[in-house]
């Protein structure tokens, strides 16, 4: 036996032996694996915003396969991605409404007035922990930007101290609602055209004094349509449970005396417009 | 010379003391009390735990001490009126951190007729039970700035064996002298609600400690002292010296477990103008009303040590030093170290307003802050021996998880660190949001 057939038997009966031993490691260590988790995570979007209330986009594939969710309960997939997902499982896409972030306050620079000069940190969590933030209103937007940072989606902008949410962008999944220390956003349905944009339940002589628009309680909204507003603590809501969600027409009719109930696209329009004079 | 120079000078090590300590303007005034005003505006929740509620309504006639708001709860404490007068509205105010309260409207009708008075107890003969009732009907809180109710810091759990009552007279905020003016002119009133506050924990060891920045209310109080059965221990001027923990273990070299009450350390605290608050509900009948609350800072006109009634406007205290000498460049009430910025002057006095500062522009100097320099400045003055540098960084980048870690909860919020740190980094901001977020995330 010369050298050369030597080195290919060690080698071959090596080989053998480690093929054997992976075999069976293969066997018995084996990790049941579901090859569907892996195609449904690659049919998400991956941006684990955490929308959907799960630890991340592969978490909520796991919950999906597992029949503990919907692919529909992912508000930032197309409405193409969920029927895909569904096809793949053959299972029912579900119904969820898209819902989308409104932050309930007009107070910019230019509406409320700013008390004092905050030099501290930038972000409206440590702001509001002094003396009530920097403008005079106690319940408004602090217009330090926290909200904006923290949206994954770029769908927030500030316009001149307050945050605005631009609702082709917001897929709905509630990040800026957990940071915001005032509690001033909320999810709305997507189709939800008309909001109020005030958030204090100050009375009106107060209100008006920390405010050029705040919402005065004066129940107009509510006289004229009933069904889409209710007055609660000085403070006009739009009642988006009820069937009959307000029109940006049906705000013309009521003509608000403060401006601060208002159209989603006249809300961005006004905003913009005061930001740029 | 002064005989407290004889005394051993006790301290807890770390902290600061300020160069420039302010109270050269205020502590060489005495007391002058108020003249009585139009409107007095007491806002609720006086007290820290549960609020009180109103027990009066729009158009009352109240008179003179006449309760206000009854307790809502176990560790909640009474609020009377401060003059006779009428209610005349309930509004919504924001309270000193910003937070709104709701806030009584009374009008004096100018006679200021007291109403009747609970009789006078004799504290030597007088029950301990009887005692304690007479401190909570007569809203006593916790005048240095916490506002525990008075009655359930005299009253510790039964376990906890009480060898020490300490007396705190440190005053170590700057610019603030209100402390300082009681003892040296009514050290008598001190000793007695101390005396008092001593039978009703079982007659443990009385210390009144007071800094040594203080030497003529240290003397003065010596002279009356031995009669009460009260010992008088000198204190290095020091910030935060008059914190509990740190007063402790400068006046009794015990130490207060972490996350514990000082009852655990065998030790309770109380103000020195507590003390007198609670002489007054004892001796005399008399609750809460008024305070001794130094008026000052270079901004304004005639800085005062002002005995207020609860419920006084700060404008109308401010208006009583002669107005402002120039545009304020911060208005705080409390100390400079841990009081609260104010917005405007809406504020109002409340029972642990210990002061009202006006600082001048030229003293709010704004500093950019840099990253920071890993010098360990905070460290080496952290009273409470913290890493404020980590515990800042954490909190600034969220993990409030590594903040908690690392004892976030224990922090005072004394500031020390900030004023000590050359980066001028916003320390005390970011451990006061983690701890904010962290008990947020607690309560959940």
């Amino acid at each position: 036996m010369n050298t050369l057939e030597a080195a290919v038997l060690l080698m071959g009966v090596t080989g053998g032996i480690l093929g054997v031993v992976i075999a069976l490691a293969a066997r018995f260590f084996r990790v049941a694996h579901d090859p569907r988790v892996e195609l449904l995570i690659e049919l998400l979007p991956n941006a684990n915003c955490g929308g959907c209330g799960k630890a991340g986009c592969a978490d909520l594939a796991r919950a999906i396969v597992a029949g503990e969710a919907k692919p529909s309960d992912c508000p930032v997939s197309s409405r193409e991605a969920i029927a895909s997902m569904s096809s793949l499982l053959g299972i029912d896409p579900g119904v969820a409404e898209k819902k989308v972030a409104v932050v309930r306050c007009n107070g910019d620079a230019l509406h409320t007035k700013v008390a004092v000069n905050y030099n501290g940190v930038s972000d409206c969590a440590s702001a509001a922990l002094v003396g009530g933030g920097p403008k005079s209103c106690n319940y408004g937007c602090l217009g330090l930007s926290s909200c904006a940072r923290a949206c994954p989606f770029g769908a927030i902008e500030m316009l001149k101290n307050l945050a605005v949410v631009h609702p082709e962008l917001c897929v709905g999944c509630g990040k800026c609602v957990s940071v915001c220390p005032r509690g001033l956003i909320t999810l709305v349905p997507a189709s939800a055209q008309v909001h109020v944009y005030c958030n204090s339940p100050a009375r009106a002589a107060v209100k008006r004094k920390n405010c050029a628009s705040p919402c005065l309680g004066c129940r107009k909204c509510e006289r004229q349509s009933p069904d889409s507003f209710e007055v609660v603590n000085n403070l006009a809501r739009v009642k988006y449970s009820s069937g009959t969600l307000p029109t940006p027409e049906l705000v013309e009719a009521i003509g608000c005396p403060t401006k601060c109930l208002r159209s989603v696209s006249g809300h961005l329009e006004q905003e913009r417009k005061e930001a740029h004079e | 010379m002064s005989d407290s120079y004889k005394c051993p000078v006790r301290t807890f090590g770390r902290g600061i003391h300020p160069a420039n300590d302010g109270k050269s303007l205020s502590r060489e005034l005495p007391v002058r009390r108020a003249p009585l005003l139009e409107n007095y505006f007491v806002a609720l929740p006086q007290n820290i735990g549960a609020p009180p509620s109103w027990v009066v309504k729009v158009g009352d006639e109240v008179k003179k001490g006449q309760l206000l708001a009854t307790p809502g709860g176990k560790v909640s404490s009474a609020i009377h009126a401060p003059t006779s007068g009428k209610v005349a509205e309930f509004l919504e105010t924001p309270g000193p951190t910003g937070a709104m309260v709701s806030t009584l409207k009374l009008t004096a009708d100018g006679k200021d007729e007291w109403t009747e008075l609970p009789p006078p107890l004799d504290w030597k003969t007088a029950s301990r039970e009887e005692l304690l009732q007479r401190i909570a009907d007569c809203g006593v809180i916790g005048m240095g700035g916490a506002a525990f109710p008075t009655q359930i810091k005299l009253a510790p759990p039964p376990n906890c064996k009480i060898d020490f009552l300490v007396l705190n007279g440190a005053e170590c905020e700057p610019y603030l002298t209100a402390d300082h003016r009681l003892m040296l002119e009514q050290p008598e009133r001190v000793l007695t609600g101390a005396a008092i506050a001593s039978k009703i924990l079982g007659n443990p060891r009385t210390l009144i400690g007071v800094e040594d920045n203080k030497r003529d209310a240290i003397d003065r109080l010596n002279r009356f002292a031995g009669e009460y059965g009260v010992e008088v221990l000198v204190l290095e001027a020091r910030y935060p010296q008059g914190s509990e923990k740190q007063l402790i273990y400068a006046l009794t070299g015990r130490r207060v477990p972490e996350g514990a009450l000082p009852a655990a350390a065998g030790c309770v605290v109380q103000n020195v103008a507590t003390a007198a608050a609670i002489a007054d509900a004892v001796c005399e009948g008399k609750p809460l009303i008024e305070r001794i609350v130094t008026v000052s800072g270079e901004a304004l006109m005639h800085p005062e040590n002002l005995l207020l009634r609860i419920g006084t406007p700060v404008l109308e205290a401010v208006r009583l030093c002669g107005g402002i000498r120039e545009e304020p460049g911060k208005l705080l009430l409390g100390g400079p170290m841990m009081g609260f910025a104010q917005k405007n002057f809406d504020g109002m006095v409340w029972k642990n307003t210990s002061g009202i500062l006006l600082l001048p522009p030229r003293l709010c100097v704004q500093y950019e802050s840099t990253g920071c320099l890993r010098c360990g400045r905070c460290m080496e003055v952290c009273p409470m021996n913290l890493v404020p540098c980590s515990l800042a960084s954490a909190a600034e980048s969220g993990k409030m998880d590594l903040a908690l870690q690392n004892n976030v909860l224990d922090c005072l919020e004394c500031g020390a660190c900030a004023y000590a740190c050359p980066a001028h980094r916003p320390l005390v901001q970011h451990i006061r949001r983690a701890k904010a977020e962290i008990r947020k995330m607690k309560k959940k």
